[in-house]
C-alpha cells in the first residue's frame, strides 16, 4: 500500500538518518534485553520493527523514547550523541512515543487528557476553548468524531487509543515512536492511522513503528528491521521483501509450520446455541450478540473471525457465563446452561480462555502453579482440606501438557513472557477436564513459536473429542486453524466456509460492518 | 528457560536456575523476618530499660491483651486478603458484650412477664450469632448492594454502636458474674480462667490462628480467597464463587469481633457499650504490619500475628517505661507507617528481581539459536 510517491522516490537510501542508535546494550539485573545494536531513523520514513516477544523491541523503543536508558552505547540526533534522562527530555528534542498500555485518565475528558501537563493557557488560566477547537481538529484529522468533553472512560478501547495516537501527533515531535497503536482498532481506523502516518511522513516526520500484525506493518513500512534475541538479525526495504522472509528472520524457521495439520472428522454435537440474544453491555437497548445458532461437534474446531464490535467477545462470554443472554438456550451434550453460573459451566465442560489474560485470565498476585489448579481446586481436597500431592501432580501435568516455560510451579505468574501466561491460562482451562474449549483471541501479543504450540494444542485437543470453538481478528489464524470459518457481524453470523476454498477477500467483504460502525460513531457523539 | 517442565533442554541449565531460584526465596524470607527483628528488638529495648519487662507474668499479661488484638486481626486478615476493610468490628465487640450483659442479668420480656436467664453456653452462642449476623449484612450489602466495603462498614461501625447504646440505655452491665441459683454461673472462664496455666483468651487465640491457618494453606476456600483479592474478574471466571467468599469472610470478622467482645466483657465481668471503640484500626494495623497487601491477594496468619504482637509489646512496653500516653499514640503511629514503607521497599525489590528473572529467561537461548530446538 505504499503510495506511489513513495514507490517512484529512487533516492530513498540516500534519505538522510535522522536519529541513529550505536551499540546499543541493555542489561537488567544480569542479563542482556539488546546487545550491541545499531539502528538508523530514515528522514520522512517508517521504520518498522519486527521480533518475537522478548526479542527486545520494546526496550528499543523505550530507549529512543528516553524512558530508559541504554546501559552501553549512543544515541544520535543528526549526528550529535544525545542521552535522554527523561520522556519529557526526549519530547524537548524532539522523539515521542505513544505507548503500547494507554496512559490516559479515564475520569478526565478527552481534552483534558490531549493537553495533560501542557496545558494551553492565557494569562495562567486553562484556554478551555483554545484547547477544545485544537482537540477538536485533532481528532478530526484522525477522522474519530468524538467530542472533546466526553470523559476518557466512556470511550471504547479504540476510541480511547486514538487519543493516546492524537496525544502523540500533537506534540509536533520529529521521530514518533508507535508501539503497537493498532491492538484495539477496527480495521477502518488503522487505514486512517496510516493516511496520518504517510502524512506526517510526506512532511517529513520520522515514524518508528511496531505490531504484532506483521502484515499490517509491512504495509506501512518503509524500511524493515528484525530483532532476535536481542540483536539485530537483519534490515532491509519494505518493498523487498514479504512475510516469509520476516517470519524466517524473527524465527529461523519456515512460518508454515505455525499451524498444524487437522485431523477431519467431526462427531456428534457438543455444544448447541439456539436464538441467542446478548444485550451489549457497554450500550443500552443495543444487542451485542443477536438470535445466533450454531452448533459445534465433538473433534470439531470453529474459528469466528470478525471485526470489534462485531459481538465474538459477547458470545464467548455468555458461553462461559459472564454475560446473561437475553433470549435463547446454550446446552452442552444435551445439558441446558442458558442459566447455570459460571462453576456449573465449568463442571458440565464449558470453559473460556479469555482475551484479555492481564485482566480477566490471571491472578498477578498467586503463582504459575495456583493459577493453574484455580479452577479445578476443588478435585484435589478431600474432606474439606487439599491434597498437596495431588495439586502438584495435577499442576505438572498441566504444565507438561501446555509446555509452560517457568521457574517452576511456585514462580510468580508475572515473571512469565506473554506466550507463557497464555499457556497457563490455557492449562487451568484444561485442568477442568472441558468438554468445549472455548477461546477468545488465543495467540493475541504472543510471540510466534508460543502460538504454534497453541494452536497445535488445540488440534490435540479436537482429536481427544473436545469441541473447540475461537474467536480471532487475524485472518492466517482464523482460516488455517480450524475445521470451519464463521464470520460474525452485527452480532449474527453472516458466513460460514470452508477452510480449503476460503479466501482473505472472502473473510474482509464478510465481515464488513460498515452498517453499524455509522452507529457506533454516533453514540460516541452522544455520549 | 530454566526448569522447563517438559523438555530437559539440557547444557544450559546449570546456569540460570540457581539465580532463578535465589531470587524467589530470599525476598519472602528476608520480608517475613523482618517483622521478627522489629519484634526482637522491641523486647530487648524494654527489657533494658525495664527490669519487669521479660517476667513471664509480664509476658502472659501482655500476650493476653496481644490476643484481643490477634483475633480481631485474624478475622481483618482475610477481608484484606480479598481486598475489603472491616471498620465495624470494634462496635461489634461492644455490641456483642452487651448482648451477653443483657442475657447474664436477666432478659426481661415484659409482655409475657418473664425473665429469661440463659445457660452460659448459650449467652455465648448468642453474642458470637450477633457478631456474625453482623458480618452477614455487611457481605449483604457488598456483595448483593454493590456498597464499597469502606462505605458499608463504616455505616455498620455507627449502627452496631448505636444498637449497643440503645440495648444498654448507655449504662454498663456490672458483675456478669452469675448466680449459682440460677446456673448461669462461669462467665468469667472465657476471660480470666486458664488452662495448664495459661489463661483463656490466649488458647483462643491460637485455636483462632490455627483454623485460619488451616483455611488459607489447606483448603479450596483459602485459595478462591487469594485468588479473590488478586484479580476478582479472573476468580470469577475460573469458576471461584466471588460472592459467597466475600459474603463468609465478613461473617467470620463478625465471629471474631464477637467472640472478642465476650472475653474483653468476661475480663472485666461487666459489659460496657463502649467497649472496643477503634479496635478496627489496630487490627488493621496489625495486619498491614505483617505485610498484607490493604489491595488484597497478600498476607499470611504469620504476618498477621506477629503484627498484633508488635503493636502489642510496643504499647504494654511504652507504658511500663512510663512514656506518656501522647508519646504512646505518635509512636505506633510512626511504627506502622515505617513498617508499610519497608514492605514497600522489599516489594519492590521483589518484583524487580522477578522481571530481571523472567528477562533472564530471554537472553539464555541466544548463544544456541543457530542449533535451538525450533530451528
Amino acid at each position: 500500500m505504499s503510495s506511489p510517491a513513495v514507490a517512484a522516490d529512487p533516492q530513498r537510501l540516500e534519505r538522510p538518518v535522522v536519529m541513529a542508535a550505536r551499540g546499543i546494550t541493555k542489561v537488567y539485573g544480569g542479563t542482556r534485553a539488546l546487545s550491541g545494536v545499531d539502528f538508523d531513523v530514515r528522514r520522512g520514513s517508517v521504520t518498522a520493527l519486527f521480533g518475537e516477544n522478548g526479542a527486545g523491541k520494546s526496550t528499543l523503543m523505550k530507549i529512543l523514547a528516553g524512558v530508559e536508558q541504554p546501559t552501553t552505547g549512543t544515541l544520535e540526533l543528526d549526528g550529535e550523541v544525545v542521552s535522554f534522562g527523561s520522556p519529557v527530555e526526549a519530547v524537548e528534542r524532539g522523539v515521542a512515543i505513544i505507548h503500547q498500555e494507554l496512559n490516559l485518565c479515564p475520569n478526565l475528558s478527552v481534552v483534558d487528557n490531549l493537553f495533560m501537563g501542557r496545558e494551553l493557557t492565557s494569562r495562567s488560566f486553562v484556554d478551555d476553548r483554545r484547547q477544545r477547537e485544537e482537540a477538536t481538529a485533532l481528532l478530526a484529522r484522525l477522522e474519530e468524531p468524538i467530542d472533546p468533553r466526553t470523559d476518557v472512560g466512556e470511550l471504547r478501547l479504540g476510541q480511547q487509543q486514538v487519543v493516546e495516537i492524537a496525544r502523540a501527533i500533537s506534540l509536533r515531535a520529529r521521530v514518533l515512536v508507535m508501539d503497537e497503536p493498532t491492538s484495539a482498532l477496527s480495521a477502518a481506523e488503522v487505514e486512517v492511522l496510516f493516511k496520518v502516518i504517510r502524512e506526517l511522513t510526506a512532511s517529513g516526520v520520522s515514524v518508528v513503528y511496531i505490531s504484532h500484525h506483521l502484515e499490517e506493518s509491512l504495509e506501512i513500512a518503509d524500511e524493515v528491521v528484525v530483532l532476535r534475541d536481542g540483536a539485530l538479525v537483519a534490515t532491509a526495504h519494505a518493498d523487498e521483501v514479504g512475510l516469509p522472509w520476516i517470519v524466517t528472520n524473527m524465527v529461523g524457521r519456515n512460518p508454515d509450520d505455525l499451524y498444524p495439520v487437522l485431523e477431519p472428522a467431526p462427531r456428534e454435537p457438543l455444544l448447541e446455541i439456539r436464538g441467542l440474544d446478548v444485550a451489549d453491555p457497554t450500550t443500552p437497548g443495543r444487542l451485542a450478540v443477536e438470535g445466533l445458532d450454531l452448533t459445534v461437534h465433538a473433534g470439531e474446531i470453529v474459528s469466528i473471525y470478525g471485526l470489534m464490535g462485531a459481538g465474538r467477545t459477547e458470545l464467548l462470554e455468555t458461553l462461559a457465563g459472564r454475560l446473561t443472554a437475553e433470549n435463547g438456550t446454550v446446552a452442552v451434550a444435551g445439558h441446558d446452561l442458558t442459566r447455570a453460573d459460571i462453576p456449573t459451566r465449568i463442571d458440565h465442560g464449558l470453559a473460556l480462555v479469555p482475551e484479555d489474560r492481564q485482566r480477566d485470565g490471571l491472578v498477578q498476585t498467586m503463582s504459575v502453579g495456583g493459577n493453574m489448579s484455580l479452577s479445578s481446586i476443588r478435585r484435589y481436597a478431600r474432606r474439606l482440606l487439599l491434597r498437596d500431592a495431588d495439586e502438584k501432580r495435577a499442576v505438572g501435568t498441566g504444565m507438561a501438557d501446555v509446555t509452560v516455560k517457568a521457574a517452576g510451579a511456585s514462580a510468580p505468574i508475572g515473571s512469565l513472557s506473554g506466550g507463557n501466561q497464555q499457556k497457563v491460562v490455557i492449562a487451568k482451562v484444561l485442568l477442568t477436564e472441558p468438554r468445549v474449549l472455548l477461546l477468545d483471541e488465543p495467540a493475541r501479543g504472543i510471540d510466534v513459536g508460543a502460538k504454534a504450540d497453541i494452536f497445535a494444542l488445540m488440534a490435540r485437543q479436537a482429536e481427544a473429542g473436545r469441541a473447540v470453538l475461537f474467536a480471532t481478528s487475524e485472518l492466517g489464524e482464523a482460516m488455517n486453524a480450524a475445521h470451519r470459518v464463521l464470520v460474525m457481524a452485527r452480532g449474527r453470523i453472516v458466513r460460514e466456509f470452508d477452510p480449503r476454498t476460503v479466501t482473505k477477500e472472502d473473510l474482509m467483504s464478510a465481515s464488513d460492518d460498515s452498517g453499524p460502525r455509522a452507529d457506533r460513531s454516533a453514540d460516541g457523539l452522544v455520549a | 528457560m530454566s526448569a522447563t517442565a517438559t523438555a530437559p533442554s539440557g547444557t544450559r541449565l546449570p546456569q540460570t536456575p540457581p539465580t532463578a531460584r535465589r531470587s524467589l526465596s530470599v525476598g519472602p524470607v528476608l520480608l517475613e523476618a523482618r517483622a521478627f527483628i522489629a519484634l526482637g528488638v522491641i523486647v530487648v529495648i524494654f527489657a533494658l530499660l525495664s527490669d519487669t519487662y521479660l517476667t513471664s507474668s509480664n509476658l502472659i499479661t501482655m500476650t493476653r491483651h496481644v490476643a484481643i488484638n490477634a483475633i480481631l486481626a485474624l478475622g481483618m486478615l482475610l477481608v484484606i486478603l480479598t481486598g475489603g476493610i472491616d471498620l465495624s468490628v470494634g462496635s461489634i465487640v461492644g455490641l456483642s458484650g452487651v448482648v451477653a450483659g443483657v442475657l447474664l442479668q436477666g432478659w426481661e420480656i415484659t409482655s409475657l412477664d418473664v425473665i429469661l436467664y440463659p445457660q452460659v453456653w448459650a449467652v455465648v452462642l448468642a453474642s458470637m450469632a450477633v457478631g456474625t449476623v453482623v458480618g452477614l449484612v455487611n457481605g449483604v450489602l457488598i456483595t448483593r448492594f454493590r456498597v464499597a466495603p469502606f462505605i458499608a462498614t463504616l455505616g455498620m461501625l455507627y449502627v452496631a454502636r448505636g444498637a449497643a447504646l440503645l440495648i444498654s440505655d448507655g449504662a454498663t452491665f456490672p458483675r456478669l458474674g452469675g448466680d449459682p441459683a440460677l446456673g448461669n454461673t462461669g462467665f468469667g472462664f472465657l476471660g480470666s480462667g486458664r488452662v495448664l496455666g495459661i489463661p483463656t483468651s490466649i488458647w483462643l487465640m491460637v485455636v483462632a490462628a490455627a483454623l485460619v491457618f488451616v483455611l488459607l494453606r489447606k483448603t479450596p476456600f483459602g485459595r478462591w480467597l487469594y485468588a479473590t483479592g488478586g484479580n476478582e474478574r479472573a476468580a470469577e471466571l475460573s469458576g471461584v464463587p466471588v460472592r459467597s467468599v466475600t459474603m463468609r469472610v465478613y461473617m467470620v470478622s463478625g465471629l471474631c469481633a464477637g467472640l472478642v467482645g465476650l472475653i474483653i466483657a468476661s475480663e472485666l465481668t461487666s459489659a460496657a457499650p463502649q467497649a472496643g471503640e477503634s479496635y478496627e484500626l489496630n487490627a488493621i494495623a496489625a495486619v498491614v504490619i505483617g505485610g498484607a497487601s490493604l489491595s488484597g491477594g497478600r498476607g499470611t496468619v504469620r504476618g498477621a500475628l506477629i503484627g498484633a504482637f508488635v503493636i502489642g509489646f510496643l504499647a504494654d512496653g511504652l507504658v511500663m517505661v512510663g512514656v506518656s500516653t501522647f508519646w504512646q499514640t505518635v509512636i505506633k503511629g510512626a511504627v506502622i507507617i515505617l513498617a508499610v514503607m519497608l514492605d514497600q521497599g522489599e516489594q519492590r525489590l521483589k518484583r524487580a528481581r522477578s522481571a530481571a528473572a523472567a528477562a533472564g529467561s530471554v537472553p539464555a537461548p541466544a548463544a544456541p539459536v543457530a542449533t535451538g530446538p525450533r530451528s
